[in-house]
């Protein structure tokens, strides 16, 4: 079985962002990036999946400017077979990144791929769900468990009331949640290796797709900030607080 | 401009958070909702009931029972020609379906709208609620999913709209269900009760955990976790509040134990009275805090129910 897993180059997840002054975006210059956490859960899972015999191949993808080759290179790092960097430099939207997976998926051919539930930066939560419906497949969101049967997959699925699993059948998209796993450490050794590893690249312009987005970003800018609070000394005083000044609660 | 809200139910009763969805929705134009499922009439009645809603279009088949995107999405673009926005809660069902319906249709997604600026314009929280994104959509159909703790829930009508049925035209076999694990709870839902009381790692173990629910009960509250005490195994994923989990702003919040990681602080910052009891004086939760305690939960906690008995 082949796995396709995508990841995405994000702002590290401990980092505070700095805005850009003139409200055009995130300042992202001389800060530390890094692997999107719930993509790194997703390659972890596919190593798993091979480490157990169940998958042959793994090959991760990535979207975006040439630094992605670094996230990439984190990838096979941590036991990816190949990777394949589509070069960018647009700010894509997550129906775009489908698009583009799509084609990807029809020339690699993959059974099952796996993605990160959403990005850390854009909170956007759609392209795994997009991509399955571009392709006519399945799809498991928010997987916390996956068991992979002989034509089918079972996902067990982190829903707002609990758990619940399906079972998907194959080819399949699935999107990881927080607690499918815990990504490995990635040794010395192994990103010595993964500098000889495939590393393909394509430019997205390259592959004849549309890629104008539907959403334009007009501007990004603070959240409003809380008033600091205060310091209470004991129990009673917080109850007395909470009695006379948030008294509609209470 | 005409809005499908894309009700969320259990086929017996509505889910909460879709009335905060059609308040936001008929800020957009006439409301019409989607009531999918099997045996769910009962739902469609009080759908009906909602202010705002002008229509219900009730579809009931047994192969509804389970809410699979796949089928909902197929059935649903058979009926978006007639909308300029379709809309759902950014619940894991809204977040689930909506993307794969905007795909079929060729169409952007905004998700987890805060804001209607217009019909086309609307703002989004990025970076775990660090930034604040103003954006336009500019396809024919817009797909949005709305975060329902940032609207008001929209109030009951005494004048119910029309319900009309459809068929199911679509039977997508792509997915099967095979089992579910809920948590059963008599307390309020989590993403729209009014106080919620919430623990972290410093909690220490499960059965402390059980004190937050006593005080929960107390208030009348729901019971969450930071991502910490689930990965603990001290609370259920559903528990969880936070950037990647539940979103939540109730009238008053409780961070006990909690230090306050940015991923926990976007999924809360909103509320409106913040409390926090921890022991270390540092913990980033004291830099949102209305109310902060430098305490240890275990002897605070048991105080604090003590207190608010009297």
């Amino acid at each position: 079985m082949k796995l396709l897993v995508s990841v995405k180059r994000v702002l590290d997840a401990n980092v505070s962002i700095r805005l850009k002054p003139d409200l055009s975006g995130v300042d992202q210059s001389n800060v530390k990036m890094a692997i999107n956490p719930f993509d790194e859960i997703a390659v972890e899972e596919a190593i798993r999946l091979k480490e157990s015999g169940i998958a042959e191949e793994i090959i991760a993808v990535s979207i975006g400017e040439k630094k992605c080759q670094e996230t990439l290179r984190t990838a096979l790092a941590m036991g990816a077979d190949r990777a394949i960097h589509i070069e960018t430099d647009s700010q894509l939207q997550p129906l775009e990144i489908a698009k583009i997976l799509k084609v990807i998926t029809l020339q690699e051919k993959p059974e099952i791929i796996i993605m990160g539930k959403q990005s850390i930066d854009s909170d956007n939560n759609q392209t795994g769900q997009m991509l399955a419906a571009l392709l006519g497949w399945s799809q498991g969101t928010y997987a916390s468990k996956i068991d992979i049967q002989q034509k089918q997959v079972l996902v067990t699925r982190e829903v707002d009331d609990g758990l619940e699993t399906l079972s998907l059948n194959l080819p399949a998209v699935i999107t990881t949640d927080l607690r499918l796993n815990e990504p490995r450490y990635v040794k010395l050794p192994n990103i010595m290796k993964a500098k000889k590893k495939p590393l393909s690249t394509l430019t997205a312009e390259s592959l004849g797709i549309n890629l104008t987005t539907g959403i334009e970003i007009l501007k990004i800018e603070e959240p409003a900030k809380r008033s600091a609070g205060i310091i209470v000394n004991d129990v009673q005083e917080l109850v007395s607080k909470l009695k006379n000044e948030a008294r509609d609660i209470l | 401009m005409s809005v499908l809200v894309i009700a969320e139910h259990n086929h017996q009763l509505l889910n909460p958070t879709t009335e905060n969805t059609i308040n936001a929705a008929s800020q957009l134009g006439e409301v019409t909702v989607l009531v999918a499922g099997y045996n769910c009439e009962k739902v469609a009645t009080a759908t009906a009931n909602i202010e705002g809603v002008t229509r219900v279009l009730l579809c009931e088949d047994d192969r509804l029972q389970h809410h699979l995107a796949e089928t909902l999405a197929d059935f649903i673009i058979t009926l978006a020609s007639d909308y300029s926005h379709l809309v759902a809660t950014a619940s894991t069902f809204g977040k689930n379906l909506m993307p794969r319906i905007a795909a079929l249709l060729d169409v952007s997604q905004v998700s987890d709208i805060i804001q209607v600026i217009d019909e086309n314009t609307f703002k989004r929280s990025i970076y775990a609620g660090n930034a604040i994104a103003t954006v336009q959509s500019l396809n024919k159909i817009k797909v949005v999913t709305v975060r329902a703790s940032a609207f008001e829930s929209a109030e009951s009508s005494n004048q119910p709209a029309s319900i009309d049925r459809l068929k199911l035209n679509a039977d997508s076999e792509l997915s099967q269900f095979i089992s579910q694990q809920l948590s059963t709870s008599d307390r309020p839902e989590l993403t729209s009760a009014a106080v919620v009381v919430s623990g972290g790692r410093g909690i220490g173990n499960k059965e402390n955990f059980s004190m937050l629910e006593e005080l929960a009960d107390q208030l009348n509250g729901a019971v969450g976790a930071s991502r910490a005490a689930v990965d603990s195994g001290y609370a259920p994923n559903d528990y969880q509040v936070g950037q990647t989990g539940k979103i939540v702003a109730p009238d008053l919040y409780f961070a006990i134990a909690i230090s306050g990681a940015i991923q926990h602080l976007a999924g809360m910052k909103d509320s409106k009275v913040i409390v926090a009891i921890n022991n270390d004086e540092e913990a980033p939760i004291f830099g949102v805090a209305d109310y902060g305690l430098v305490a240890d939960c275990l002897e605070a906690v048991p105080e604090l129910i003590k207190a608010l008995e009297a």
